[in-house]
């Protein structure tokens, strides 16, 4: 087990490479330089005090040298100063990346609590109301805008009938509750953005869950296992789930880098101060060094994402033991 | 074909708001009551009522003819995002496909790269260094949206090229050009055509999102997603600002995932359940 993670993880740092350096060179082949707003548009600037500034922030040199250095840094876990208010990149994006993760990993592990038994329900009972719901919820929750989802909610719960707040992680006077009243708090806070970066997830799951069940309820071992008078729920939870699960864990690790690519939409819409508002903030402000830093350390996200995925797929089939076996079967 | 999809009732009405919306789109001018970017201070966030259905905006446009234009921007990134995205990942696929070995891993390992990316914060990265224009989102969704093609062209070319009729081919001297184009994509194009109804939808969802973040489609210029970027400040005020444009995106997604499934299960009936 412990080499198949050893060489699981070797084989991620080409992929991460691929990452930062598809990352380095879009950002820098754009036109412009991120010193452009203290320079051209400001007309005290002289030319000399302009190649000096690049310089300061080796824009000057060519753009392969800069991505080297920009990885000997890197290496070193400096990312650099930002160009906004000369700040490691490594604190600001420290700061802000444990309400995003805890938000992902809630959202998770709802999607995992809610999508898989409504897919086991729906593939059990084929045809009920309940699997004809499901598929219609899926086919929506597919199809959801899911910032219109979000201001529509915000504007019921939060607006029209008041119970739960709308914006940021804590209340204003955050600093005077209890620790009892501190959790609550945070807790009222996370409940729709949460919920909502969960819904489509969640129809995703459902989906998968359904599909590969009818695949495998109908399988001989099945039979075997009702034969020898097991009861009905050891079958489907105990024999059948835990091979229905296959390929649902390969798309949760594939869904990951869309959680965090979605943490932009949330936390600018719910005001929270994480990873993806920073990102935003950074993307507008054209503050590479913090670009950079907050693009690789999604790349690694997704990557310990994928990960998990592998391991958890050769725990639940120990037939996997060869990284080549995974591909075969997400196809 | 149109009988198979018609039998399904669900892909019949899906197809027909597909159709609806191409109408819109197609005869905007004709459609729709109002000018889309006139502002009528008299009108300011009017509710919904026989002049202006739909109600209308902070500035006083009419929100029903807005999106009436938007549907424009919408599917025109649509079709034309997924159409970039189905040339590059045809391209990547077959290749990889047809050729096999070294090249075939290395062109897979970067389409398992790009997988890895968090997507939708390289789109923001490249569209914020860019400028926001309408051609650069079409560009940078398709550029970002092709691994899901390779992949499919790619398998189905695997065992394509296996084929006996391949084989007569390449003994009669066809270069590996003629035969990729002439006889392995007609044959495998019917997993991508499913890949990219889908796609559509995907892509029209992609652009609201960046529109709504105010990186998209640029004031005045109405699409969906900018509709709802001002509907976000009167939120409480006016439901209808909020409510309408979401709704057509919403439709609008759900119609292409529909008759995707809808041609998932007319192409590849062994599936079916």
């Amino acid at each position: 087990m412990l080499r198949y993670i050893a060489k699981r993880l070797i084989g991620l740092i080409p992929v991460f490479l691929g990452i930062t350096l598809i990352s380095f060179f879009v950002i820098h082949l754009a036109p412009g330089k991120p010193t452009d707003i203290q320079t051209s548009l400001n007309p005290k600037v002289s030319y000399e005090a302009r190649l000096r500034l690049e310089k300061l922030y080796g824009l000057d040199k060519p753009v392969y040298v800069q991505y080297a250095d920009w990885l000997k840094r890197f290496a070193t876990f400096d990312f650099g100063r930002s160009y906004v208010d000369d700040r490691p990149v490594s604190q600001k994006v420290a700061e802000r990346i444990p309400i995003t993760i805890l938000i992902n990993v809630l959202s998770i592990g709802l999607i995992l609590a809610i999508g898989i038994p409504l897919g086991v329900i729906a593939a059990v009972k084929r045809g009920s109301l309940a699997d004809k719901s499901t598929t219609v919820f899926a086919f929506i929750g597919f199809s959801m805008p899911e910032f219109w989802l979000a201001l529509l909610l915000m504007s019921l719960f939060g607006i029209t009938l008041g119970w739960l707040p709308i914006s940021g992680i804590k209340s204003l006077d955050f600093e005077y509750f209890s620790l009892g009243g501190k959790v609550l708090d945070v807790a009222k806070h996370l409940i729709l953005p949460v919920a909502i970066s969960a819904f489509g997830g969640l129809a995703g799951i459902s989906r998968y869950t359904r599909t590969s069940m009818i695949g495998i309820i109908h399988q001989d071992y099945i039979r075997t296992a009702r034969a020898k008078g097991l009861k009905e729920s050891d079958v489907i939870y105990k024999h059948a789930l835990k091979n229905a699960m296959l390929p649902v864990i390969t798309i949760l690790g594939l869904s990951v880098p869309g959680l965090i690519g979605g943490s932009v939409i949330f936390e600018s819409i719910f005001a929270i101060p994480g990873m993806g508002r920073l990102f935003y903030e950074s993307v507008m402000s054209r503050d590479y060094p913090t670009i950079m830093g907050i693009l690789s350390i999604g790349a690694i996200l997704t990557l310990i994402g994928n990960l998990i995925a592998d391991i958890a797929y050769s725990y639940a089939d120990p037939r996997i033991s060869l990284p080549s076996a995974r591909e075969g079967a997400s196809e | 074909m149109m009988a198979e999809l018609i039998r399904n009732r669900m892909a019949a009405s899906a197809l027909a708001f597909i159709i609806l919306m191409l109408v819109f789109a197609a005869f905007a001018p004709a459609i729709a009551p109002y000018n889309p970017t006139e502002i009528d201070t008299k009108n300011i966030l009017t509710a919904p009522s026989k002049a202006h259905i739909f109600g209308t905006d902070t500035l006083g446009r009419d929100i029903f003819s807005r999106i009436v234009y938007g549907s424009r921007i919408s599917l025109s990134i649509g079709f034309i995002a997924v159409g970039i995205a189905v040339l590059i990942g045809i391209f990547f696929g077959s290749v990889a496909g047809y050729y096999g070995g070294r090249i075939d891993s290395i062109m897979m390992r970067f389409v398992d790269i790009m997988l890895c990316f968090p997507t939708f914060f390289l789109i923001l990265a490249v569209i914020a260094v860019l400028e926001p224009s309408i051609f650069n989102i079409m560009v940078v969704i398709g550029a970002t949206g092709w691994m899901g093609v390779a992949r499919l062209i790619r398998a189905e070319i695997l065992t394509l090229k296996e084929r006996e009729y391949v084989m007569a081919s390449k003994v009669m001297g066809a270069r590996p050009a003629w035969m990729i184009v002439r006889h392995l994509i007609p044959n495998a194009i019917g997993p991508v055509l499913v890949s990219a109804t889908l796609g559509v939808g995907g892509a029209i969802l992609v652009e609201s999102a960046l529109s709504f973040l105010g990186i998209g489609v640029q004031p005045p210029t109405p699409s969906w997603g900018n509709m709802l970027m001002d509907g976000k400040s009167t939120l409480g005020v006016a439901w209808w600002h909020t409510v309408f444009p979401g709704l057509f995106i919403l439709f609008t997604v759900l119609a292409y995932n529909l008759l995707g499934e809808a041609l998932r299960d007319f192409l590849e009936p062994r599936l079916r359940r």
